[in-house]
């Protein structure tokens, strides 16, 4: 990792980025573990460097499709803390009024057009949001984040094709943690680098270290240029690992993963790994840093009030928004 | 007034409606030269045989401020799309608490007639129905093709309109004028008084051939096209056989958890209907097999104004609270 004393501000947004989802997610798995969060919730610990890099080289208008692991990619694109932990907490004040929970977050102000509870699913999405942008005759683009395991979906590969023939500006960035659920990718992907399959679609693909934010966003600022420029879509495969098994559970959840893989990559967690960085050209302090993860710290503790403050839906609150003309009536 | 075919009917007015308005977007594997031709091929979009990906991109669109129609052709072929159809695009506005829009009209044919055989002819509407958030539209004329067509380019919903295989070449007048059919406005297409006969899509021709045998025999007969499955009139059904007593259901679908069991369901549920009944009612529906190839299997497997005929003499005859 280059780091260079005029990026300051620049690293210092990534580092804070990165350390808004990672204390968001901490908060989040522990109150899930004392089921004060029912459901569902992926924890996106250790993949911070790939949403954060991504979304960095993005404007507000340009637009995202996320995944079940979704909560990086919500904050790295600009939603609001407060409005997503209260959606995780059910209320009525969340992103969805309570009818979305952790895998639907979506705020199409920000341009995040929906995290997505089926592993695929949302590349038709992403696919139409930069046929939108193109039609417009605007430079927007659009970006569909997901796993090694999507690039198993036939969704995937419609899609590339899609948005090769039709040239589309449309960034596939692939979260490649190594798993699909518990299923290693050496039994599920037939090739090692999927970002090789880039060129069966005729559009460029490229091999990133995932927990290198620097790393990624380069790669990100290039398709994205690509993309504004009439270049078409692009490929950028992020190898990177989770932290957690593949969702949070209450019952001891079986983790096949080998223990000492998950201690290695613990050891490249790609926030500390920015900071320390920061910190050995001088361009930082320690002290500076920790003054940052207190504001974070202080935002979560603030978005947990705003959560428990909010009311729970009316139990006749689901019979609403069933149809967009229908409204908010029920 | 103008008479007109079913099939151009959607034509002319989706090229009436993409006049009136540039948000809307064409895609399929089928494109008509004639709208490429005043709208480009930018908005008239020839897409890869590629379902999933199609309608994702229509959602994606729509979300974005778009308005996509996809004739995926065959309901057949639709089933390839089924994620998208059932998990994205119909639960999309409700998971996302209504904070976006998403108006797509999705096009496939239904129903059997042009022996086809399985893997091309089916009928799975109810299917569609079971699911919240999607407008389900089976229109039987160049009228309601018309005026629901117009209905669904102008709603803010994702719209499956269904329209029948077989009905293709079937003529009717259409007015010239801007008219729409609202959804959830069943039609009274002949008026009776001693059975109600609800017909879906081609059923509905069937049942008016069947009226106009049972009158030749005394029977008065009502026909009703509900027009729109989602949103369902069943108050002019209900009320309807309130005025009759006897209910026919005719639907060319399989029978199980079918349109015509729910529109039974509705109308014994409620008292005033159920009260009136004179005789228990009859289902007329496919055969509850896929659909064959050969001629007279296929006919086979499908109502006709023959078995619809028997169904309402038998209800003629059958015994209910009213006739004990």
């Amino acid at each position: 990792m280059q780091v260079k004393q005029p990026d300051k501000d620049k690293l210092t947004q990534l580092y804070r980025t990165m350390l808004t989802i990672r204390r968001f997610e901490e908060r989040v798995a522990a109150d899930f573990a004392e089921m004060s969060i029912p459901g569902l919730v992926h924890s996106y610990i250790g993949e911070e460097a790939c949403a954060t890099g991504v979304c960095a080289a993005l404007r507000l208008d340009d637009k995202i499709v996320s995944t079940h692991r979704g909560h990086g990619h919500c904050i790295a694109k600009g939603a609001d803390l407060n409005r997503m932990m209260a959606e995780l907490y059910g209320r009525t004040t969340g992103y969805c009024k309570g009818k979305g929970g952790s895998m639907h977050i979506a705020d199409f102000s920000v341009g995040m057009l929906g995290a997505n509870g089926i592993v695929g699913g949302g590349f038709g999405i992403a696919t139409g949001a930069a046929l939108a942008a193109k039609l417009e005759g605007t430079d927007r683009v659009a970006v569909v984040f997901f796993g090694d395991g999507a690039s198993q979906e036939g969704t995937f590969h419609e899609n590339m094709n899609l948005a090769s023939v039709w040239k589309l500006p449309l960034i596939f960035a692939c979260e490649n943690n190594l798993w699909g659920s518990t299923v290693p990718v050496e039994l599920g992907v037939a090739v090692k680098d999927i970002a090789r399959r880039a060129a069966g679609y005729n559009m460029p693909g490229v091999t990133v270290d995932g927990n290198d934010v620097m790393a990624v966003n380069d790669a990100a600022e290039e398709a994205v240029a690509r993309a504004r420029t009439g270049g078409g879509p692009s490929f950028i495969e992020m190898k990177t690992y989770r932290w957690r098994t593949h969702t949070e559970a209450l019952w001891p959840l079986g983790d096949n993963r080998p223990k000492d893989e998950v201690e290695s990559w613990k050891k490249r967690d790609p926030i500390p790994s920015l900071g320390n960085k920061m910190i050995e050209v001088h361009m930082t302090t320690k002290e500076e840093l920790d003054v940052i993860d207190k504001e974070i710290r202080a935002r979560i503790r603030n978005a947990i009030n705003f959560a428990l403050e909010s009311p729970l839906p009316a139990p006749e609150d689901a019979l609403a928004d069933v149809f967009s003309d229908q409204g908010g009536q029920r | 007034m103008r008479e007109i075919t079913y099939a151009q009917a959607i034509n002319e007015t989706l090229q009436e409606e993409f006049r009136r308005d540039k948000k809307y977007v064409y895609m399929s594997t089928e494109t008509i030269p004639a709208m490429v031709k005043e709208f480009g091929a930018e908005r008239i979009r020839a897409t890869p045989i590629s379902e999933s990906a199609v309608v994702g991109a229509a959602i994606g669109l729509a979300g974005s401020g778009f308005r996509p129609v996809v004739n995926l052709r065959m309901a057949t072929f639709g089933f390839v799309a089924t994620d998208q159809i059932v998990n994205q695009a119909a639960k999309i506005t409700y998971m996302f608490g209504g904070q976006a829009k998403f108006p797509i009209v999705i096009l496939m044919t239904v129903g059997a007639g042009r022996y086809m055989a399985a893997q091309h002819q089916i009928s799975p509407y109810s299917m569609y129905m079971n699911v919240p958030g999607l407008k389900i539209i089976l229109p039987a004329t160049p009228y309601d093709v018309k005026g629901l067509l117009r209905t669904a380019l102008r709603n803010t919903n994702p719209v499956i309109f269904f329209t029948h295989v077989a009905l293709s070449d079937e003529r009717g007048e259409v007015p010239d004028d801007d008219f729409t059919v609202p959804f959830g406005q069943a039609e009274i297409k002949q008026k009776g008084s001693d059975v109600t006969v609800v017909a879906l899509s081609r059923m509905v021709q069937e049942s008016l051939a069947a009226a106009r045998q049972m009158e030749s025999q005394g029977i008065s007969v009502e026909v009703i096209d509900p027009r729109t499955l989602v949103p369902m009139d069943t108050d002019t059904i209900k009320n309807s056989v309130v005025k009759t007593g006897r209910l026919v259901v005719v639907d060319e679908a399989c029978p199980t958890c079918g349109a015509a069991s729910e529109i039974a369901s509705q109308v014994v549920q409620d008292e005033r209907s159920f009260l009136s009944l004179k005789a228990a009612p009859k289902l007329v529906t496919g055969a509850g097999i896929p659909i064959p190839y050969s001629p007279p299997m296929e006919k086979f497997a499908v109502p006709d104004r023959t078995k619809i005929a028997a169904a309402i003499k038998a209800v003629m005859e059958g015994k209910g609270r009213k006739s004990r």
